[in-house]
């Protein structure tokens, strides 16, 4: 049962403070995220600034950078995914722990970037495990790191826990498993996976 | 009962058992009743750095690896003892030395029982 939001603020200024469990929750999952410590070029270095005392991601509750995806709930795929790299990458995000977010820093993690012609490299890792958000940037700036994490901080707000549209990691039927693509003859096995990225229709 | 000299112990074991196995029991419960667990294969697997793990962990090594590590301690012990020796050497009276020969001439049995094993070797 929400509480009016008029009604919450008003309470407010009299002194009483009023919540629900949803959004204590959600207040303790977004204020606890735990990076995976995990860089694959240049933009991880800007993740490595982002979490120095100029910028300092501690603001956020996430400055946890965990070595090992059991301990961690979010992958930051800082830098370009090749196509060498990217079976590991899904691998990780598999091996981590529910709730697990994504965040897609700059060019190259989004669509490959300025090697998006390239043979070796993946065209977005959006192709193979879901992305919650995506900055652009070729390196992004930390300050846009930062944006990404309100972003998602919001998003995580925003989710509530029961219903149609509550977050894949409570939904029973919802996969945990995302296929790990293989290196085929030419290309990656499977070229993307279905259930979580459909080729963008561009309407001229 | 409490008059026992042992009583405040007994409280405190329990107390202390208490510290160490209520937040495990918590967090027992927090996965039974709370976690999203969804578990998988890939999930469950043992290695960690995105690699598929290959081949057994329950591999032999080369006792010969030791032998080198023993062998190295000699000098390494050696020299941390040695140096401030040489540093105030001037100042030392002949117990020093002696001793200091003692110490030095057990660590060079050590090497000269390694060296006729022919542990020196390396194949």
């Amino acid at each position: 049962m929400a509480v009016d939001e008029k009604l919450k603020i008003e309470l407010g200024k009299q002194g009483v403070f009023v919540t629900t469990l949803e959004e204590l929750y959600n207040w303790g999952r977004r204020s606890s995220i735990w990076p995976m410590n995990f860089g694959l070029a240049c933009c991880a270095i800007e993740m490595i600034a982002t979490t120095m005392a100029r910028y300092d991601l501690a603001r956020f509750g996430a400055e946890v950078f965990r070595p090992s995806p059991r301990q961690a709930d979010m992958m930051i795929i800082s830098g370009t995914v090749t196509k060498k790299m990217a079976p590991q990458v899904v691998r990780l995000y598999n091996q981590m722990a529910e709730p697990r977010y994504v965040i897609a820093m700059g060019a190259c993690a989004i669509s490959g970037g300025p090697f998006k012609q390239g043979y070796n490299v993946l065209k977005g890792i959006d192709r193979y495990i879901p992305v919650d958000v995506h900055i652009p940037g070729c390196p992004p700036r930390p300050e846009a790191l930062l944006e990404a994490f309100i972003a998602l901080q919001k998003k995580i707000d925003g989710q509530s826990l029961t219903g149609e549209n509550r977050p894949r990691f409570l939904d029973e039927n919802a996969p945990g498993e995302f296929p790990v693509p293989e290196m085929g003859e030419h290309d990656l096995e499977p070229p993307a996976n279905k259930n979580v990225w459909t080729v963008p229709v561009v309407i001229r | 009962m409490t008059s026992s000299p042992y009583f405040s112990l007994a409280v405190l074991f329990v107390a202390a058992l208490g510290f160490g196995l209520t937040p495990l029991g918590l967090a027992w419960l927090w996965r039974r009743m709370l976690a999203p667990a969804k578990p998988n294969a890939i999930k469950n697997a043992i290695y960690e750095c995105g690699l598929e793990s290959q081949g057994d962990a329950w591999v032999q090594f080369r006792p010969a690896y030791y032998l080198y590590g023993i062998i190295f301690l000699i000098f390494d012990v050696e020299a941390v003892f040695l140096l401030p020796f040489a540093v105030a050497f001037t100042g030392l009276g002949l117990e020093a030395c002696a001793a200091m020969l003692v110490f030095v001439l057990l660590l060079v049995e050590g090497l000269a029982w390694a060296w006729a094993k022919g542990v020196l070797a390396w194949e």
